[in-house]
């Protein structure tokens, strides 16, 4: 790339720079594409379907038989609920203590390095292999329930947690740190009481979209949660259901209009459901920097 | 080095944090380590009864007790290397635009986008694919079908690796070139490209790892069919998870310690790409 070459052909170096720029927006479209063709399906059939008789669709029982027209998928809102908050509950707590574990206390020990690489690496564990775990290490002895897939969608989270909180906390000023400490807090009051309410926004954020993944998660339930089509509170006893599970259970039987229909109809519930939690997850953090700007010109 | 050597109670309760905290990061290790032992255990009877022809056969016919998982590991290489000849070029496109050259404004309702596309369900990517892609556009239950699904599923992943990547290239390179009067594009291949390949290459063996994983979408669309081993992307096949999730409902004993195999075969497939593209990733970035 010298001057000369610089200069010879100035029209065909800003067409390949044109070329390239055009296709670099074209690449935004293609994917843009399939991301408005899926919500406009799962739309354009779904909405029908959960607005029939609204409020049917979410509150009824699921049809025993799945050729049998009419709504329902009431059990397994319920059972996402359950089993999503459940994981939530226990891997939010854990992530989050480990990553100031992480952070905090280990630092570049050798056992910390350890945790955050293989923490990485577990991110990228199968989805269906968790599942799997689960089946031998809970379902085998305990039977089918929402609080086995609740531990499956847990395991799936916990490194997700753990990598966005330390990623929060690598943001929290020193300052702030031995502020707390000049004025003779020990470190887990530290911690407890400066570094995690400073980083909350973003911790927040890092797990509503943890939640958000794994809500939609389908194979780490097969194993652990059954499929039944009643509602089913209990935590701990008997087979449950959930959204995913109902719409793959329904494309085996998408020859009946009213398993299909369900099946859409479950699935913009589905969509609705993480698509909430990814925006809310953008609006935590758009609201505090907003504030903290506010604050910091003030 | 602060008030806990002077009272001894906090003392306590400062060593009993850490100790919570340590306990909680070393879960991590405990649950990989369970996955490893306790899987390949249940695992064992089918292992033990196939030997190697578990990995070398390709004929699984539950009732002749044959778990060859051969063919299943083609389709599952064959499906994400479809789906990254799809997925990297696209991916860097949009990584390089939201970068380079969008505009300031247009730069996070981008990244919005693509985090809605990393958020819809597998399952429903999966349905999409079998009534609009398989059935309208007659691509059919294929490997083809399910390496795009793949390519629009990993494509979030491999742009956000990139994307931070990318973020890195000092802007003194990228102004000098600039200076000396290269076009945008003259400055990305000087500059920002050889400075993010080894990142570059993490981000999309990331993304393959996601790819061999995936389960259900690709189970809904790949046809199901045992036994091929073919180029041809529009013939119907078959993947490692796709068969677990398609085959457990109906499983007897052995059954299921062969599905359990094929688990375990995909845990150690995925752990070694992970391991790699990790520590690729890692070595770029002090820390």
């Amino acid at each position: 790339m010298n001057a000369v070459e610089l200069h010879a052909r100035p029209s065909r170096r800003a067409a390949s720079n044109l070329a390239m720029t055009c296709a670099m927006g074209l690449a935004v479209i293609v994917v843009a594409i399939p991301l408005f063709a899926v919500i406009s399906a799962v739309v354009s059939r779904g909405a029908s379907v959960v607005l029939d008789g609204f409020p049917d669709f979410l509150v009824a029982e699921i049809p025993p038989i799945s050729r049998r027209a009419g709504p329902g998928m009431g059990p397994a809102i319920v059972g996402t609920l359950l089993v999503t908050g459940t994981a939530t509950a226990i891997a939010v707590p854990l992530g989050v203590l480990g990553a100031v574990y992480l952070h905090e206390y280990g630092g570049r020990g050798v056992f910390a390095r350890v945790v955050r690489f293989l923490a990485v690496v577990m991110t990228g564990v199968p989805s269906i292999v968790m599942g799997m775990f689960v089946y031998v290490m809970w379902t085998l002895r305990f039977g089918y329930s929402a609080f086995g897939g609740a531990l499956a969608l847990a395991c799936l989270m916990l490194p997700v947690v753990i990598g966005s909180t330390e990623q929060m906390l690598r943001l929290v000023s020193d300052q702030l740190r031995e502020a707390s400490y000049a004025l003779g807090a020990s470190k887990s009051r530290t911690v407890l009481t400066v570094v995690l309410p400073a980083a909350l926004p973003g911790i927040v954020s890092g797990a509503l979209l943890a939640v958000a993944r794994a809500a939609g998660e389908t194979a780490p339930l097969l194993f652990a949660v059954g499929a039944t089509k009643t509602f089913n509170l209990d935590l701990m006893g008997g087979a449950n259901t959930a959204l995913p599970l109902q719409i793959f259970q329904a494309s085996s039987d998408l020859a009946f209009p009213a398993a299909e229909q369900r099946a859409w109809g479950a699935a913009l519930t589905l969509v609705t459901l993480t698509f909430l939690l990814t925006i809310a997850a953008r609006l935590v953090v758009a609201r505090t920097l907003r504030r903290r700007s506010g604050w910091k010109s003030s | 080095m602060h008030a806990s050597g002077l009272s001894p109670r906090s003392h306590h309760a400062d060593n009993a944090f850490r100790w919570t905290a340590a306990l909680a990061a070393g879960l991590v290790l405990v649950i990989l380590g369970l996955v490893a032992a306790t899987m390949t255990a249940r695992a064992w009877p089918a292992f033990s009864h196939m030997g190697v022809s578990f990995l070398t056969s390709r004929d699984w016919s539950p009732a002749d007790d044959q778990y060859g998982a051969l063919a299943f590991g083609f389709g599952t290489l064959y499906t994400s290397a479809l789906a990254l000849a799809l997925a990297v070029p696209i991916s860097l496109g949009v990584a390089l635009f939201v970068t380079q050259v969008a505009p300031g404004w247009a730069k996070r309702p981008l990244i919005y986008l693509l985090d809605l596309c990393a958020v819809v369900p597998s399952v429903v990517w999966g349905l999409w694919g079998m009534l609009v892609l398989s059935e309208r556009f007659g691509l059919g239950l294929s490997f083809l079908t399910a390496g795009l699904i793949l390519a629009v599923m990993i494509t979030p992943i491999i742009t956000s690796l990139s994307r931070e990547v990318i973020d890195t290239t000092p802007s003194a390179d990228k102004e000098a070139a600039l200076a000396l009067g290269a076009t945008r594009w003259e400055m990305i291949r000087a500059t920002v490209l050889p400075h993010s390949r080894g990142g570059l290459v993490g981000a999309v063996m990331l993304g393959l790892g996601r790819a061999m994983g995936e389960t259900i979408a690709v189970a809904l669309v790949i046809g199901s069919t045992h036994g091929q081993i073919t180029a041809n992307p529009f013939a119907s096949g078959n993947s490692m998870p796709a068969v677990i999730a398609n085959e457990w409902g109906e499983a007897d004993e052995l059954h299921r310690s062969a599905l359990i195999a094929l688990a375990v075969a995909l845990f150690a497939l995925t752990i070694v790409v992970n391991l790699i593209a990790t520590w690729i990733v890692r070595r770029r970035s002090p820390g």
